[in-house]
């Protein structure tokens, strides 16, 4: 053996590392389910071709009119069995055929009726011979990393940093508590803090195989943009991963049982998975709510990265996030150092 | 078995200084409601099989505990071999072993691989395949931690208590909980360490294992030391070396009472307890006292049900000093 494998922190760190790895059941949820996560959504969001949208008329010359416009399909129905084909969903608006002209019947507050009014009436009105005043042409575009799937693929980052962080500190601590291990091992000359780092060196090296396994996939199967500087994505997701390992364990620095800490655990969790705008985007929560939303460490991790990858931000630009990742490494460490309980 | 542990060659000590290997001075320990180190005063010497034997709850692993600076006492001092806690805390580490009494190491791990985890934590000790050998767990050197059985389990703690290669040795109840064949396996163990010079501090509640292990033993009952001495001293103690019991069902006469005047009057008969209906008398010379003692039950109309004895042993020491019995705690 040579004398670094032969150090404490090396054996200490090794142990670690063992133990996950012989953990069927973490690989599974650290590196497989966020890839099935991300190939569910990318399968339900994928861009699909405009839709085609469902709508009635009261006269088969409405009906004739109206599917004229591509955009649209329609049937002809009596104004009763219109008036219920709406009121179930089968069809988005319904033309009611009346001696001053046409009416139209729709919900206005879904946007796919209210796309379908505009067609229809453009259908209608062209059909009785208007014309456009100005010629118009169409270029159409999709962009990538304007997808959804662009969008999601930071925040399955983000969230999985902050899961495998946290769960892989506090169970184990726990349960090296519960088991006297924890006291076994302060019984012995191993120097305390090389116990702690030992817990964020080995999770430091499963966060390379992590993430790279992750945005490999993300690239190579939906194209998922990298637009900023890979070495300050790799930053960002150690800054991450950091600081949920801090707070997971503050989280298990004086729990004794496996409920107390899996309670507490999703207690702190369970707010960032709703609000830090894992899946759709943060800003649609009320202005009263946002400052409180803006401080939470995952929702500063998930705008950095989304900056990173999506719009190529710098770091410098990003400043503000960055200062309340690291105050949420900083503090929660400092805070378990001292409360920690070791037996 | 006993041939492999005995090979264990310490290596070179530094030469025997006059400082015991352990001294506790007035130590105390309470928690909220109950004191569980009630003014302990000890010494243990050097290259001593040192034992502290109670009932559950007697304070034996706040005690130990304490030693180990694991607890801190609410008063009095700890001295290991000649330093203290507050002051030698580095050294003392390096240089004592620990069993605790339910380390459970991670399942998932091999038996090498827990042994060199804790080596790496020492200066200086023993090769891993040292303790492996001492340990008797050469086939089971690759096996995961949860595929062992308790005694297995146990001399692995035994083991990474062995691989600093310490001066002071501390075992907290290291039996307890194994089946017979477990606990003698280990008890060769101890011999073998025993045998190399060590100093040994254990803790059990096992009479026997006392008796087997130990130089001098401790009894401990409510935080404090009520016997001290050798197993044979405290079991001299007790007055007689046979214990006979006997139980008497009915009566003939009388009112079913046992005269007990009677019977520690015959020649050889030292005491009288009673406990569950069941007559106990430390008796020194069982070949005249028993004739008597039936004769004398007959006399007072009495007819006997049971009749047993046995030999003294450490078990009779604590029923004297306390009138409980061990086994009841």
């Amino acid at each position: 053996m040579s004398r670094m494998s032969e150090s404490s922190l090396f054996q200490l760190t090794a142990v670690r590392f063992l133990l996950f790895v012989r953990e069927p059941e973490a690989i599974f949820w650290i590196f497989v389910f966020p890839i099935l996560l991300a190939v569910g959504l990318g399968i339900a969001f994928r861009n699909r071709p405009p839709d085609v949208l469902p709508v009635g008329a009261t006269t088969p010359q409405l009906t004739q009119a109206l599917s004229a416009e591509n955009g649209l399909r329609a049937a002809t129905l009596d104004q009763a069995a219109g008036t219920h084909a709406l009121a179930v969903g089968d069809i988005l608006l319904l033309a009611i055929q009346n001696s001053a002209g046409v009416e139209y019947k729709y919900d206005d507050t879904n946007p796919d009726a209210r796309i379908a009014r505009l067609l229809a009436d453009r259908a209608v009105q062209a059909a009785a011979g208007r014309r456009d005043a100005v010629r118009a042409e169409n270029e159409l575009v999709h962009e990538t990393g304007s997808r959804y799937i662009d969008f999601v693929v930071p925040g399955l980052l983000g969230m999985n940093l902050m899961g495998s962080a946290m769960w892989g500190l506090g169970f184990s601590i726990v349960e090296a508590r519960q088991k006297k291990l924890l006291k076994r091992m302060v019984a012995s000359p191993m120097p305390r803090w090389q116990y702690l780092a030992a817990y964020i060196l080995s999770r430091l090296a499963m966060l390379a195989i992590e993430v790279v396994v992750f945005l490999g996939f993300a690239w190579l199967v939906f194209g998922v943009p990298f637009r900023g500087s890979l070495w300050q994505l790799g930053f960002l997701c150690i800054l991450t991963s950091l600081a949920f390992s801090a707070l997971g364990l503050l989280v298990a620095s004086r729990a004794k049982t496996m409920e107390a800490v899996s309670g507490l655990m999703n207690l702190v969790m369970l707010p960032m998975w709703i609000l830090s705008g894992v899946f759709f985007s943060a800003s649609r929560f009320p202005a009263l709510l946002q400052p409180a939303v803006r401080a939470l460490p995952l929702t500063a991790a998930i705008d950095t990265m989304r900056g990173n990858m999506l719009q190529g931000t710098s770091l410098a630009q990003m400043a503000a996030p960055l200062a309340i990742l690291a105050a949420w490494l900083i503090v929660p460490f400092a805070v378990s150092l001292r409360i920690f309980r070791w037996r | 078995m006993n041939a492999a542990v005995t090979q264990i060659s310490p290596t070179p000590r530094p030469a025997p200084d006059s400082a015991p290997s352990l001294r506790l001075r007035g130590l105390r320990k309470a928690y909220a409601d109950v004191v569980a180190v009630d003014g302990l005063d000890l010494e243990v010497a050097r290259g001593e099989c040192f034992g502290l034997l109670g009932p559950n709850g007697a304070g034996k692993t706040t005690t130990i505990e304490i030693c180990e600076g694991l607890t801190a006492p609410d008063a009095g001092s700890v001295e290991l071999l000649g330093l203290t806690w507050q002051t030698g805390a580095k050294e003392l580490r390096q240089r004592i072993g620990i069993q605790l009494q339910e380390t459970q190491f991670p399942e998932k791990l091999k038996v090498v691989e827990v042994l060199r985890l804790f080596r790496s934590f020492f200066r200086r000790g023993i090769a891993m395949e040292e303790a492996i050998r001492i340990a008797q767990l050469e086939e089971k050197r690759n096996a995961r931690v949860g595929s062992l059985s308790g005694g297995q389990k146990q001399r692995l703690a035994m083991a990474c208590a062995l691989v600093s290669d310490p001066e002071l040795l501390f075992l907290d109840e290291p039996t307890t909980g194994l089946d017979p064949q477990a606990r003698r396996h280990l008890w060769d163990l101890v011999d073998g360490l025993k045998q190399a010079g060590r100093t040994i501090i254990l803790t059990t509640h096992y009479m026997e294992e006392a008796e087997r292990l130990c130089d001098r033993v401790a009894i401990l009952d409510h935080g404090k030391i009520i016997a001290l001495g050798t197993p044979q001293q405290l079991i001299a103690s007790v007055g007689g070396e046979h214990i006979v019991e006997f139980a008497v069902s009915g009566h003939v006469s009388g009112d079913g009472h046992v005269d007990t005047g009677a019977l520690t009057a015959i020649p050889g008969v030292q005491s009288h307890r009673v406990d569950a209906s069941i007559h106990q008398l430390s008796v020194s010379e069982l070949h005249i006292a028993v004739p008597r003692i039936i004769a004398a039950l007959g006399e007072q109309g009495l007819h006997l049900s049971e009749l047993r004895t046995h030999s003294a042993s450490l078990d009779d020491v604590f029923v004297r000093l306390t009138g409980r019995n061990l086994r009841d705690e």
